[in-house]
Parts: structure tokens; C-alpha cells; sequence
């Protein structure tokens, strides 16, 4: 079944029907959902992270499933509690910097002449700034703490959201709807908001999960450095405790595996996710894989470029 | 060449807002700055050293405007004040001990990573659906949704401790003097395929993936149909024609990757021990040493914005477009 056999559904079911037909998007959001599920009621099952439970760096047992810190401390609870905060900045900073980026792109490319150069000297600007170190130097004047954390990813990380927006703004000014709307008297701001952001909503998605990725990677980042609040248990702080207690010397895998295995699960999951999206936005990509499996279902296999076929006989 | 000094304004646009953030950052700080930055070294520092400090600030009681000349004619100078965590050491020399170690370290890891990545790319795409293009593109993948310095930490785990294979840190054994000795770069490079091995493996699927794509939309184009009509060899389809062209979208992504896969460098410099900019980067924020700090950020600023420009100086030798000033 492909996208162009079937009747298009409209709106959330739009989405959702993506999601169900394309199995790695499916099993992204699966993965997704039992971490946002762990996220949400994984603390109240696991105790205080922070109670001192054993002797320090225990491997695993009945006791401590995924064994003890090099302070003594549960991983498994610290790994459980971790995960609300690291997911809670991941989604909201990956939702801000979506949103800013939008605002700064959309303005940019609508308005052109010298607020889009103004603009677009500022964006790239920020997209040659190195990141992690332009972080570094910003979160330490600041009170260290989960908003900090957040506050500094969005800082680093709108530039390239924009950039890609004002792409597509300037791209559907073109457009003759748009044109129409002008025309017909609409003001600048009813344009921007119900002719032109309504377009790229699916591109707007797509960033916010492209976004979280960063944000969580970039946030544990940071957190590994000390720049997060060490006294709170997230996936970052987690590991600067594991590396800080010499997790490596003594030869403590439990204390910094089952973490970074959460975060790449996550983020494998979101970029899944993504790869159904695209489907649905993209036809062009359903079409080209029914073309290619009817091909094989003939005993032909496809050519290089979409519409050949090539017999081998 | 209009083109590269326009681009080259650009950067030192750049390096002036770099700056510039660096100058107000500072002064941005709820409440009085100079007070709240010196509550924290109360009877930690010597009286001269906090003097030192006022001044690289220049939180002295001129005004603004000319507390803002007198630090850029410093930083012009190379002059980035002292630091805390090394006093008496003026930040420039404790950034030169570990500036060619992690140019070293991260620049062997992005240029290693980008030729793999590109030229397995434009084999996935050539050998369409083959086996390079059906399993390398979702394991890479997965292995690029790890944070870089959590890879180091298991390679290190496995093959340091595990396996003895390789050394477990550092740039060099503690028995050997620096020299340019053939002996001694082996020690460098055994020393440094774990980290710059773990930065190569977490990047290599992104290049990977952006060549394939670019690759796959230009075999399609007119162009390599007629090369291919033509009766061209294969070989000469696929790279002068296909991957020359494929290759722009990469060259261009190349600079602003830069800076991204230089954090997770000095990240991955931390998990070994290697004495570069991250290893200084952590003293600085543990002593809450801003100036150190701060000079880092300007001199890999600097470092990045170079390289962004060598980077578009390939971009003209490779697209013809941008030499006649149109791009």
C-alpha cells in the first residue's frame, strides 16, 4: 500500500495514519511513548535517587538491577528520575528553538530588503559561532540549573531553524495564493500567520523532532561538564557523577551504559519518527518505493534514476 | 576572489560580535557585576590577583565606551587577561599548551570522518540498494544517536581496560620527551585512535547520508545520463561527474559542522585525558575561571571562523558558479 493508492486522510489522522503504515516510524513512536510513559510515572515506582542504598559501585544484582554509583546510590532510580528532566528540556527546548526560529525565519523572509539582510547577517552569524563552547561561557554567568540548561540551548541552536524557515518563506512568497492575499488587502501579520506558516507545518514538525534530538544530546553535554544543577539527578549529571567518581578506573560500566543508552534510544526513536513524516510530506518518496516494489514483484529490479526500469534478465 | 573577501568580512564581522558578547556577558549579570563576579574568590585570591582580574574585565570606573576600546585593544594584542585557575599565567599561555593538541585531535577526526563519510556515500548511491546501502546508512544512524563522548567511554572501557589494546589517556606516554621522531609519533597516533576513532564513528553516518542523498539526485540529472550514453567509464561517471557535483552540499555543510563536532571533540578530549582545549575548558568551569573561559570560546571562535573560510576557498576551486561572483 502506498500513499498513492489510498484516499489521503486530512489533518491529525494525517499524521497518525503516516505513523501506522511506515513500521520504523511506528516503532519510533513506540519507543518515544514508553520513555514519555517512564518519564511520567517511571519516579514514583524506582524511590529517591538520591538515598544512599549500598556499598559504592556495586554491579548489578537482585538488589540494585542496574547495580550502585560511586557514592552508593541506586543507578537504576537515578537513570528512571533522569529521564523527566532530560526529556522535559529536550521537548521544551526543542519546541522553543522551533518557535524562534520560525519567527526570526518567517519575518525575515517575508519582510525582505534591509530587515531580511539585518536578520540574516544575525542568523549566520550564529550559525559559525561554535556552539557547545558559546554555551559554556553564557550558562556559567548564570544560576546552574535545569532553566539555564535550557535557556542556553535555545540561545545556540535557533540560527539553523531559521535559516531553513526563511528559505521556505521567501519560496512561498512567490506563490500566487500568496499574492492573491496581498492583493485582496490582507494585512502583513493574517498572511504570515494563515497563508504562510500553515505550509510548512509539516517542515515545522520536522525540525521540532530534529530539534529535541540536539537539545538532548547538547543538554547531556553540558550536564557532563558540570554546568547543570550536579545535585540533581538527570541522564547528564548522571554521567558527570559516573566520570567524576571514576566510574572508568574501577571498571564501573553499569554506572554510565544504561544512560547513554537512553539517550540514543530516544533519539533513535525520534529520528525514526521523522523518516515516516517525511513519507507524508513528501509523496514523491512513497511513490518512488511502489514503483520499486512493483518492479520486484515482475522479477525486475529499478534503475538508478526513478522511472527507468532495467531488465536483467 | 570578490567572493572570498566578501566572505572573509563576514568572519571578521563575526569574530567582532564573538567579542563583543564576551565584553557584555559579563556586565549582563543581575546586580553589580564586578562584586557579584568577586564575591565567589573572597579569600581564595590574593589582593593582586583580584586587581588582575578588574583589569582584564576592565571593570575599572571608566565609562562603558572606553572600558569597551581598552578591552578590544587588548584582545587585538593577544592579551585575554590572567587566569584564575593558573595564576599567575596569562590566559593566552595556558591556551597555547593545548591549542595544537586539540587542532590535532579534532581536525584529523572531522577530515577523516568527512572522506570516509562522502566516499561511502558515493558508493551507497552508485551500488544503489546494495549492501553498503541497505545496512550502513540505519547502523550508522543509530550510532550517531549516542552523545560522541559516551562512545569514548565505552571504546575506552572495551578496548582500554578490557582488551589493553590501547592506551587508556593522555597524548603521549609520561616517559617520553615531545620530539619529531618517528617512534614518538606512533605513541601520538596510538594514543589518539580511540578518541579521534570515536568522533570519526559517532559523524561518519551524518556525511554519509547527505552525500548519498546528493549523490542519488544528481545520477538522475541529464548530464550523467548523457556522460553514461556517451560510453565514459563508470569510474569517470561516478567521481568526476556524479560526485563533483554531489559533493557542494557537503562541502557547504562542512563549515557549520565544524563547530558542532568540535564540542563533542573537546567532550571526547575530557573521557581520555588529552591534554587540549576541553581538559582546560573543565579546570576553567570547576574553578569558575571567566577568563579562561571566555578566551577558549574566542580562540576556538577564531579557529572555527579560519577554517569556515578555508572551507569556502575549496568551494570556489570546486564550483565554478561561485568563482564569477553570482553565489
Amino acid at each position: 500500500m502506498s500513499a498513492s493508492t489510498r484516499p489521503r486522510a486530512e489533518g491529525w489522522r494525517a499524521w497518525v495514519e503516516a505513523i501506522r503504515r511506515d513500521r520504523a516510524a511506528a516503532a519510533g513512536a513506540a519507543i518515544l511513548a514508553s520513555f514519555v510513559l517512564l518519564a511520567l510515572v517511571g519516579p514514583v515506582f524506582v524511590g529517591d535517587p538520591d538515598a544512599l542504598v549500598g556499598i559504592p559501585h556495586q554491579p548489578p544484582s537482585a538488589a540494585h538491577w542496574l547495580g550502585t554509583t560511586g557514592q552508593g546510590q541506586d543507578v537504576l532510580a537515578q537513570t528512571v528520575v533522569g529521564t523527566r528532566i532530560s526529556l522535559a528540556i529536550g521537548f521544551g527546548v526543542g519546541l522553543a528553538v522551533v518557535l524562534l526560529g520560525a519567527v526570526v525565519g518567517v519575518v525575515s523572509g517575508y519582510a525582505g530588503g534591509r530587515v531580511d539582510a539585518g536578520l540574516s547577517l544575525l542568523v549566520n552569524v550564529f550559525l559559525v559561532l561554535p556552539g557547545l563552547p558559546l554555551a559554556i561561557v553564557v550558562a556559567a554567568y548564570l544560576p546552574s540549573g535545569p532553566a539555564t540548561v535550557a535557556l542556553v540551548l535555545v540561545l545556540t541552536g535557533w540560527a539553523w531553524n531559521a535559516r531553513v524557515v526563511r528559505a521556505q518563506a521567501l519560496a512561498l512568497r512567490q506563490r500566487d495564493f500568496v499574492a492573491a492575499a496581498v492583493v485582496s488587502g490582507e494585512g502583513a501579520w493574517r498572511i504570515v500567520l494563515q497563508e504562510i506558516l500553515p505550509n510548512m507545518t509539516s517542515l515545522l514538525v520536522a525540525q521540532v523532532i530534529g530539534s529535541t534530538v540536539y537539545a538532548i544530546g547538547a543538554q547531556v553535554g553540558l550536564e557532563f561538564l558540570g554546568l547543570g544543577d550536579v545535585s540533581r539527578a538527570t541522564w547528564g549529571t548522571n554521567l558527570y557523577w559516573a566520570s567524576n567518581d571514576s566510574a572508568l578506573l574501577v571498571g564501573a560500566w553499569w554506572t554510565f551504559v544504561p544512560t547513554g543508552l537512553c539517550v540514543a534510544a530516544v533519539g533513535f526513536g525520534l529520528t525514526m519518527l521523522n523518516s515516516g513524516f517525511d513519507e507524508l510530506t513528501n509523496p514523491r518518496l512513497g511513490a518512488e518505493r511502489a514503483w520499486r516494489a512493483w518492479l520486484l514483484g515482475r522479477g525486475l529490479s529499478p534503475g538508478r534514476s526513478t522511472p527507468v526500469a532495467v531488465d536483467r534478465g | 576572489m570578490r567572493y572570498a573577501l566578501r566572505r572573509l568580512g563576514f568572519y571578521l564581522l563575526a569574530a567582532w560580535f564573538a567579542l563583543t558578547l564576551n565584553f557584555f556577558l559579563p556586565r549582563l549579570m543581575p546586580g553589580d557585576p564586578a562584586s557579584a563576579l568577586f564575591a565567589r574568590f573572597k579569600g581564595q585570591l590574593a589582593p593582586e590577583a583580584m586587581v588582575a582580574l578588574r583589569q582584564t574585565f576592565g571593570l575599572t570606573g571608566a565609562s562603558l565606551p572606553s572600558q569597551y576600546l581598552t578591552y578590544l585593544g587588548h584582545a587585538l594584542r593577544g592579551d585575554l587577561g590572567i587566569s584564575v585557575a593558573y595564576f599567575p599565567a596569562p590566559v593566552s599561555q595556558v591556551i597555547g599548551t593545548g591549542l595544537a593538541w586539540t587542532v590535532f585531535l579534532a581536525g584529523s577526526a572531522v577530515v577523516l570522518a568527512f572522506a570516509l563519510g562522502t566516499l561511502l556515500g558515493v558508493a551507497a548511491a552508485w551500488w544503489r540498494g546494495g549492501l553498503a546501502d541497505r545496512v550502513l546508512p540505519p547502523l550508522l544512524a543509530f550510532l550517531g544517536a549516542f552523545p560522541y563522548f559516551w562512545l569514548a567511554m565505552v571504546a575506552l572501557y572495551l578496548l582500554g581496560f578490557q582488551l589493553r589494546w590501547f592506551p587508556l589517556g593522555h597524548a603521549y606516554g609520561d616517559d617520553l620527551t615531545p620530539s619529531w621522531t618517528p617512534a614518538f609519533a606512533l605513541e601520538v597516533a596510538r594514543h589518539a585512535a580511540l578518541p579521534i576513532g570515536s568522533i570519526v564513528v559517532a559523524t561518519v553516518g551524518g556525511w554519509m547520508l547527505s552525500m548519498r542523498n546528493a549523490m542519488v539526485a544528481v545520477l538522475g540529472s541529464d548530464f550523467v545520463t548523457l556522460a553514461r550514453a556517451k560510453g565514459l567509464p563508470p569510474r569517470q561517471v561516478a567521481l568526476r561527474y556524479a560526485a563533483r557535483n554531489a559533493l557542494l552540499p557537503s562541502v557547504t555543510g562542512f563549515g557549520m559542522a565544524l563547530g558542532f563536532v568540535l564540542g563533542g571533540a573537546l567532550l571526547t578530549e575530557i573521557v581520555f585525558a588529552y591534554p587540549g582545549q576541553g581538559y582546560l575548558l573543565v579546570q576553567a568551569v570547576r574553578n569558575q575561571d571567566y577568563p579562561l573561559m571566555q578566551g577558549i570560546f574566542l580562540v576556538i571562535t577564531l579557529a572555527v571562523l579560519g577554517a569556515n573560510w578555508v572551507v569556502d576557498l575549496v568551494n570556489l576551486w570546486l564550483d565554478p558558479r561561485a568563482r564569477e561572483g553570482s553565489a
